[in-house]
């Protein structure tokens, strides 16, 4: 199998340097380093011979490299997706990579390569016993492997499963084919098709009947090697009557080139069941011509499968190049309710088509969505939703507000709204707004002393203030900084 | 304190003042009166730095320096406040959040200790407490929703927070029902300190009533026409501003 690898630790080192002459010609991407770290990796290329190989290295069974070949045969007959309000250049999927992870095998988090662990702690995710971060269980995941879960113990004395995917493949298949695909199918979009090929890890969380989980979980994934995509799934399975709050952070290295990420992530709500996700997005967007940045091109759905469940989306997405993204709710039960809050904020040349889908199914289910767009220097904002009322969905509600801030005169927000109202008591509502700084606002907080810079951040703070309180406390004041961060130099 | 000489400015390639010329010191209260028009709120933009407003000719001093150099942020810093006529709404930030990000940006712009949210958090209750103005102010979004009274209250309890050296009052006055007015200038008064300065520029007597001026001038097509005491305002709210300034210098 190690013939059919190659090293990369020297081509690292040498990206480092690129890199650091990028960030001194770039902005404040703080997470934008190269961990310099022997991999073993696909060499890039994908074909029925790479997704066998795949699977043969995370030794996984029959059943999952049929289910991935299938995928790919699928994929092979899907268009490329051009509906989006994207500019893209095409995708050469035979320059990448689909498999890159640190040479050394892990088997605890003792065993990690401690170059690792410096990574994750000068992200802020300590991963090491001694630091771990209060009451939130942590799975990192380097570029396509889990190297660490921690907190597990604890979560096992619960009956909640929290591990790599790969893990799960392995430890608890049956959980995995009963629910793997059950959300998102094989065959659901171009980049899910992808995803369902050649997805190399994420996290998998089971929580059983009636248990409220005793803490935080949170997945932390970071993009290091270069020309390699990263292609994670998540699963998260909350049986009757449970909780689960589960939150994701999201980095990668500056480089010239574009770097593809297409997730896919799967959330099943038994009855009763309560799912909050939350995500802080901050892939690198590029520089500030435009070059280099990750696509991020992410399947996310939820399924309130059970009567009375509900699924929360909360998202805060400053990074990535392209964000092509809606993370949706299936409203099949009846009373569900699904909510979804955004903050996307876009700078440069970024470019973000985001927004959700609330399918109602069930009778007197409820949706909510909040959007805040955020648009500086040359970008464009992108809101796309689809809120949906299926005939059976007696007496459903939902509710939609979405505002624009534009910064500056070149930048764009665009808002689409799709409904589609096929029961006549369902009520859909919607309200949309958009607004700019006012010279006014912002002589009002000079005049008081406040700085241009804080001026800006904290008229923008406030304009996302209904999205952050959403946020569990510590990833708020990470969201709001990561704001201030991406708008350096938008006003001025 | 705040010197202005010969003071000439444009806004929209509009001369607004035409050679304004006064002299504030420490612990003194002017009162500037005039009809619409005359530059009023110009005179107090211009101190304040707001942008869209060209010094032609002129200049001022505040303290010994050059104000007219000085970004907006860094007046604030020196010691300068500006009461807006029309405070602006901020959706979504704190009062007292923005209070305190102001508070702390002038001590640190001045080399002075910031100070942490409890410690803010009383000096703010205590200024509450001499001003009589209702805690609840402090759990709103910068003057989103408040009513004008309100948002003027707003203004003299963010001036009495700050502690400027040199107030100005844009108007603070003007829409204002009289139980507001009275409310606002025992604000004024409370804040009246040897140290202290006020230009409070308005367009009527009223506020003179409660507030009482040590000087009282008459601006009038971009220059100050006449001075004098408290009976200047009394004798404008009987003749209005007719016949006023004529024989002064031009």
């Amino acid at each position: 199998m190690n013939d059919t690898m190659t090293r990369e630790s020297s081509t690292a080192t040498a990206l480092r340097d690129n890199a650091e002459v990028a960030e001194a010609l770039g902005r404040g991407y703080a997470a934008g380093f190269v961990t310099d770290i022997e991999m073993t990796s696909l060499p890039p290329g994908l074909s029925e011979d790479t997704i066998r190989q795949l699977s043969a290295i995370k030794q996984e069974p029959e059943w999952m490299t049929e289910w991935r070949l299938d995928a790919y045969r699928h994929w092979l007959t899907m268009p490329t997706p051009d509906w989006a309000k994207l500019k893209i250049d095409p995708i050469d999927y035979q320059a990448i990579s689909y498999y890159a992870a640190p040479k050394a095998g892990l088997k605890s988090l003792d065993e990690v390569d401690p170059a690792l662990l410096a990574t994750y702690e000068k992200l802020g995710v300590p991963l090491h016993e001694r630091a771990r971060l209060a009451g939130v269980a942590v799975d990192a995941v380097f570029d396509s492997v889990s190297v660490g879960t921690t907190f597990r113990k604890e979560l096992a004395a619960a009956g909640v499963l929290f591990c790599s995917m790969s893990e799960a493949i392995r430890e608890y298949p049956e959980l995995v084919q009963k629910y793997l695909g059950s959300v998102v199918p094989t065959g659901d979009n171009f980049f899910a098709a992808l995803n369902s090929a050649v997805f190399s890890d994420g996290s998998f969380v089971f929580i059983p009947k009636g248990v409220r989980c005793p803490m935080e979980l949170s997945t932390y994934f970071r993009i290091n090697a270069q020309n390699t995509g990263q292609f994670e799934r998540t699963l998260i399975v909350a049986e009757e009557g449970s909780h689960v709050s589960y939150l994701e952070g999201c980095t990668a290295p500056k480089r010239d080139e574009n770097q593809l990420h297409a997730a896919v992530v799967e959330l099943v709500a038994l009855e009763r069941a309560q799912i909050k996700y939350s995500t802080v997005q901050n892939w690198y967007p590029g520089d500030e011509n435009g070059v280099g940045g990750i696509y991020n091109f992410v399947t996310k759905r939820g399924d309130c499968r059970g009567d009375d469940s509900k699924i929360s989306w909360t998202q805060v997405e400053t990074g990535s190049a392209v964000t092509w993204k809606y993370p949706s709710v299936v409203l099949r039960g009846d009373r569900s309710v699904g909510e979804f809050y955004s903050v996307a904020l876009t700078h440069h040349h970024q470019q973000a088509d985001t927004g959700t889908k609330m399918i109602h199914l069930g009778k007197y289910t409820k949706s909510k969505i909040v959007s805040k767009g955020i648009s500086a220097g040359l970008s464009s904002n992108t809101y796309r939703g689809l809120v949906k009322m299926e005939k059976g969905a007696e007496g459903a509600r939902n509710y939609t507000q979405c505002d624009s801030l534009l910064i500056g005169k070149k930048c764009g927000a665009h808002t689409f709204p799709y409904m589609e109202v096929k029961n006549p008591t369902a009520i859909v509502e919607h309200e949309a707004t958009t607004s700019k700084i006012s010279d006014d606002q912002m002589f009002y907080c000079r005049s008081r002393g406040i700085s241009t810079e804080d001026a800006v951040s904290m008229i923008v703070d406030g304009f996302c203030k209904q999205v952050f309180r959403e946020l569990p406390m510590e990833f708020a004041v990470e969201a709001k900084k990561l704001l201030e961060v991406s708008l350096e130099g938008a006003v001025g | 304190m705040l010197k202005i000489e010969n003071l000439h400015a444009r806004v929209e390639g509009r001369e607004i003042l035409k050679g304004l010329s006064l002299t504030v010191n420490a612990g003194e209260v002017h009162a500037i009166m005039g009809p619409n028009g005359a530059g009023k709120s110009t005179l107090g933009n211009v101190l304040s730095g707001r942008e869209g407003y060209e010094v032609t000719a002129g200049s001022v001093t505040y303290n010994g320096i050059d104000l007219l150099a000085l970004e907006p942020e860094a007046r604030a810093a020196a010691g300068v406040f500006l009461a807006f006529q029309y405070p602006v709404e901020i959706p979504g930030v704190n009062n007292t959040y923005f209070l305190r990000a102001a508070f702390n940006a002038q001590r640190k712009a001045r080399g002075e200790k910031e100070l942490d949210s409890m410690h803010f958090l009383k000096l703010v209750r205590e200024k509450l407490k001499v001003m009589q103005i209702s805690d609840e102010l402090l759990h709103r979004a910068v003057n989103e929703g408040f009513s004008g009274g309100e948002k003027k209250r707003n203004e003299i309890f963010q001036m009495a927070v700050l502690e400027p050296q040199l107030a100005i009052l844009d108007e603070t006055d003007s829409g204002l029902d009289i139980d507001a007015l009275k409310q606002v200038a025992q604000g004024v008064n409370a804040l009246r300190s040897p140290e202290r300065a006020f230009l409070m520029i308005t367009h009527y007597q009223r506020l003179l009533d409660y507030v009482v001026p040590d000087f009282v001038h008459v601006l009038a097509d971009g220059r100050i026409v006449e001075s004098g005491d408290k009976s200047l305002a009394l004798k404008l709210e009987e003749h209005g501003y007719v016949g006023i300034g004529e024989g002064a210098p031009a």
